[in-house]
């Protein structure tokens, strides 16, 4: 059975469905990445495991127990954390406290505040600090040593790149295996596919709120990847879509979750990606 | 001599004015609120007491000892039945269901008790004083007040440095979603700060209703001295709301010595002075 296990999803903010009618499932050990452009669900969906937004329709099952109507602060001792979009430090709490905040609610399990100083070692001398002062690569380190010391089953990982620099987003990235060496499996969403590509044992591709690819990276061809993520259908033309696939990596400040449709990555992504949703 | 006398009159009160104001300066530190019922809820604790005192065997110092954790309880059952369903409509919903709340009690206890100023007899306690110089003397009682705004500000703000819970109350006060994301309740957290809050104005109502008489409309005024002091301190800081007490307490007092008619009307001044010239306060916040 799977670790987590996600069937029939549906999120709505407002009237507006964000994610439609969504399965996925992950493993124990495994990462897990959800891809897509600006607005196709992926947060939502994120936010939706994690407990802060309720689930329409559908079912939530952690290690078989179901979790679909539980609110966020029970998840965490459930077995699910979530490192949030933009990392959501306590500015005015050190760096020490931010990581104490996890254990409010923790569950038994091999990491505590020590445990996460020794993946990062530099938090040592700097754990009185006020977390408000770190920079994004730093913070973002807090944010996922905050989730760790609650021991979750399944660590969320909400855009983890999301502004920061390669080089730094390559050092956070290193921790993942001794992440899952613990035990803890992993559900990542990224902007940055070819990152997303790199970390994660099976890929989902997220399009207008429906999963659109599934599959281990090394079985997914660039060309179908680039289709999925622009939701460029077996109509459009060849060749015009080569050019906005970078873009997907350069997105700057935030991805909505909201499912409007003008938010997509590029104006032609949008209109394309309008055109084959009603196909689907 | 007179003056210093006055300085010394004023810190007194200042402690006063900060025991009433600390409640009010962590309800809104924590969950950006003001209970415009801090004050009515002052008055109904020294009602409470009086009823004690007058119906049972308790005396004064028991009653204290009842009230103040009956107030933490009330204060915890009050804000997650009717505070923090107002907060979740908008900002805007705690401000008029406190201020409603207000209403209800001041109209509560005009029924139950009539308009009559009462007291909390303290025995020898009132009149006693500590006599330092031949004209600068030291109401036992001020000073136990003072003693206690001190005594609950450290209290509270070790309390939040030291314990998880009180690491959590900050947590939700930077960033209430992250907050329940890594574990906490905000329900439980936000009620929580409300019954240290009430069991906070429980004392400062009990202590003022021992120095001074009181009514069922005393409850406005306190609240304006309390709030004054949160703003001229800054907001959602306990030491700024120690040091904003002092600061009315030593206007009023001093402005009293130069003609009591302006000692009031100086305090407000003060307080209109730093709204203007200076609206984060003396001691800002970083958090709580």
């Amino acid at each position: 059975m799977s670790l987590l296990d996600v069937r029939g999803l549906e999120v709505r903010h407002g009237q507006l469905p964000a994610v439609r009618d969504l399965d996925l499932s992950v493993e124990p050990g495994q990462v897990l990445g959800v891809i897509g452009a600006n607005g196709a669900g992926k947060s939502t969906l994120l936010r939706c495991l994690a407990g802060v937004l309720p689930a329409y329709r559908g079912t939530v099952l952690l290690d078989g127990r179901d979790v679909t109507r539980l609110p966020a602060h029970r998840r965490v001792a459930a077995g699910i954390s979530m490192v949030p979009e933009g990392r959501r430090l306590f500015p005015s709490l050190s760096v020490e406290e931010n990581l104490l905040t996890g254990t409010y609610r923790a569950r038994s399990g091999p990491w505590d505040v020590a445990s996460v100083m020794g993946l990062f070692p530099w938090m040592r001398d700097r754990r009185k600090q006020d977390a408000g002062v770190l920079s994004g690569g730093e913070q973002q380190a807090v944010a996922i040593g905050r989730a760790l010391v609650s021991n979750p089953l399944v660590l969320l990982l909400d855009e983890v790149s999301l502004g920061l620099a390669p080089v730094v987003v390559q050092r956070i990235y290193e921790v993942l295996p001794r992440i899952l060496d613990s035990g803890t499996s992993v559900l990542l969403v990224e902007q940055d596919v070819s990152q997303a590509l790199r970390v994660a044992d099976r890929v989902q591709c997220l399009l207008e709120g429906r999963v659109v690819l599934d599959g281990a990276p090394a079985d997914l061809a660039p060309e179908d990847v680039e289709q999925a993520y622009f939701g460029l259908g077996s109509r459009a033309e060849k060749g015009d879509h080569h050019v906005r696939w970078p873009h997907g990596r350069h997105e700057p400040a935030h991805e909505s979750s909201r499912p409007v449709p003008g938010d997509a990555t590029t104006p032609d992504a949008t209109a394309s990606g309008r055109s084959t949703g009603g196909t689907r | 001599m007179t003056w210093v006398n006055a300085a010394v009159q004023g810190i007194l009160l200042g402690g006063l004015y900060a025991l009433f104001a600390c409640g009010l300066s962590l309800m809104f530190g924590v969950m950006r609120i003001v209970n415009l019922a801090h004050g009515d809820f002052a008055v109904l604790a020294a009602f409470a007491a009086f009823s004690l005192m007058s119906w049972t065997p308790l005396n004064l110092w028991w009653s204290v000892v009842v009230v103040v954790p009956l107030f933490a309880g009330l204060g915890y059952l009050v804000q997650r039945g009717i505070i923090a369903k107002s907060m979740a409509i908008g900002p805007l919903a705690p401000l008029l269901v406190t201020f409603g709340l207000a209403t209800v009690l001041q109209n509560v206890l005009l029924q139950g008790y009539s308009a009559d100023t009462r007291a909390l007899d303290a025995g020898w306690l009132v009149s006693a004083s500590l006599k330092v110089t031949d004209q600068v003397s030291v109401a036992y009682l001020s000073l136990i007040t003072l003693g206690l705004a001190l005594l609950v500000i450290v209290a509270i703000q070790l309390f939040l440095s030291r314990s998880g819970l009180g690491r959590m109350l900050r947590a939700a006060s930077d960033d209430p979603e992250a907050a329940r994301l890594v574990g906490g309740d905000n329900r439980h957290i936000y009620a929580v700060a409300t019954g240290i809050a009430f069991a906070t104005v429980a004392l400062a109502g009990l202590m003022f209703g021992m120095s001074s008489s009181f009514s069922p409309s005393a409850g406005p005024t306190r609240l304006i001295f309390g709030f004054e002091a949160v703003v001229i301190g800054g907001l959602g800081s306990l030491w700024g709301t120690l040091a904003g007490g002092m600061v009315l307490g030593l206007t009023q007092s001093f402005a009293g010595q130069v003609d009591p008619a302006y000692s009031i009307l100086a305090g407000h001044l003060v307080f209109l002075a730093i709204l203007a010239f200076r609206p984060q306060g003396l001691l800002p916040a970083r958090s709580v």
